[in-house]
């Protein structure tokens, strides 16, 4: 490897790491907070069969599940504009990834709360609990257990999607990465680099879902 | 204290509860047998509001309730009057023994922590399972876990406790646990009915049984009579069948 060439490599790090830390990262632990609150939301009221409110879930469901993911953001960052709806980069992409990852997870949490056994809940009504209490303090707990993994599996392929921001102008990772190409043109060394980065935050990443999935383990699930 | 005047419940198409009257006096241990199918466990479902019964009246300490239209409210009321105990245990699993006998006492009854803590170790100390308080259901065999559901059910003091067939899922070696454990709460008093196929229970620790057939009550008395003087041939047939060649029942 040409001395350049390393001098670019060590030099871009702290450039792409730092867009990272402060964009990628908030970027996605914003949007995967958000995204777990719609989906559980969707679920529940497709778990409860709430009329109305569950037709408008798949509605939704359908939605953002249908459309690529890189049209939504478009829509909305170029699009909403048209309609007197401006928003800055930041928050556009918030909105577009929390809406689309609530999509995936809300099936995720649904298809969980269908694996907790009915006994559960009978069992729930039995000791003189309502439907809300059995829910929030037996069931819910029973399928994000069994959640865990599938959603796990979602928070990490969304570090990565946060990349589709650079389109919108979001300064995160991979747009710095491409910003420093422009500069000193080494397409190949820094798309790597960054490339590294994001399978470096990805590896962290399993480490935590490892981590979490023996504390949650203290319970197994069984059928009975 | 507990009545129940022409229940009515089907499935579709299939009646499986056909105008079924039952009377419950306080201390009463109701024993309810009878084939699979005959409708036992519904009838014990509709009383718990665990299935919407098509039609019937419940009168539960003097308050009259339409079993087809009880609202939720009254619903959880009710419920938190009685107990109920399943033949597949149904403990949470994602709650220790201990925390599976507090639950519906925190969170159902408004407990403070501490009382019902206490109340909960003393439940399981009755049911001998006071060593596993802290064992989550996974880690307990079968006949333990059922008895963690009985000490759910006794520790709110309910004024009655429904069994469905609570030594069914067992293997042989583990009922006999669980029935003894069901047997002591007999003696101390407590009103039961239960639905089993446990004849040496129904015949020697019962004060009643009542024999149930094709969603119908086909005959009930003491146990003596029903097993000693069965006046209907229905029972008499059924009661061949479960006996056996031998004409013997388990003793408990």
């Amino acid at each position: 490897m040409s001395s350049r060439l390393l001098h670019i490599l060590v030099d871009s790090f702290p450039k792409i790491l730092i867009p990272g830390l402060t964009v990628t990262i908030p970027l996605t632990a914003i949007s995967f907070t958000l995204a777990m609150v719609i989906a559980i939301a969707m679920a529940l009221v497709q778990f409860a069969n709430v009329r109305g409110l569950k037709q408008l879930a798949r509605f939704y469901i359908w939605i953002f599940r249908g459309t690529p993911l890189l049209v939504q953001l478009f829509v909305v960052f170029y699009g909403l504009p048209d309609l007197g709806i401006r928003m800055e980069p930041f928050p556009a992409a918030v909105l577009v990834f929390a809406l689309n990852e609530g999509a995936y997870c809300a099936e995720t949490v649904r298809a969980a709360l269908e694996a907790v056994p009915e006994g559960q809940l009978e069992a729930g009504y039995c000791v003189g609990m309502t439907w809300g209490q059995t829910m929030g303090r037996i069931i819910l707990p029973q399928a994000m257990r069994m959640a865990f993994p599938p959603l796990s599996n979602s928070l990490i392929a969304m570090v990565k999607d946060t990349s589709l921001a650079a389109n919108i102008t979001v300064v995160e990772m991979f747009r710095a990465a491409e910003q420093i190409n422009a500069t000193v043109y080494e397409p190949l060394a820094l798309y790597i680099e960054v490339g590294l980065i994001y399978l470096l935050f990805s590896t962290v990443l399993t480490w935590v879902q490892r981590a979490g999935e023996r504390k949650l383990g203290a319970y197994e699930t069984q059928e009975v | 204290m507990l009545e129940i005047q022409n229940i009515r419940k089907s499935f579709g198409s299939l009646e499986v509860l056909r105008g079924v009257d039952l009377t419950v006096e306080k201390g009463d241990v109701a024993a309810i047998i009878g084939p699979s199918g005959s409708g036992k466990t519904t009838l014990l479902r509709c009383m718990n509001l665990l299935e919407r019964a098509g039609s019937g009246t419940m009168i539960f300490d003097g308050e009259r309730f339409d079993l087809s239209r009880v609202s939720g409210k009254d619903a959880v009321r009710l419920r938190q009057k009685t107990a109920f105990v399943f033949q597949s245990y149904n403990l949470f699993r994602n709650k220790t023994a201990l925390e599976n006998v507090t639950e519906g006492l925190i969170v159902a009854r408004k407990m403070p922590k501490t009382q019902a803590e206490e109340i909960a170790r003393r439940a399981l100390q009755k049911v001998g399972m006071l060593d596993r308080a802290d064992h989550y259901p996974h880690q307990l065999s079968g006949g333990q876990q059922q008895r963690v559901a009985i000490a759910r059910a006794i520790a709110p003091d309910p004024e009655i406790i429904y069994f469905d067939e609570p030594t069914s899922a067992l293997d042989p070696e583990l009922t006999g646990e669980v029935l003894s454990v069901m047997r002591q709460l007999a003696e101390d008093g407590m009103t039961m009915v239960v639905v089993t196929h446990e004849m040496g229970f129904a015949r020697n620790v019962s004060s009643r049984v009542v024999f149930m057939e094709d969603g119908g009550i086909v005959e009930s008395g003491t146990p003596q009579e029903l097993f000693e003087h069965p006046r209907q041939p229905r029972t008499q047939t059924f009661l061949q069948t479960v006996r056996g060649p031998a004409g013997k029942t388990m003793e408990v």
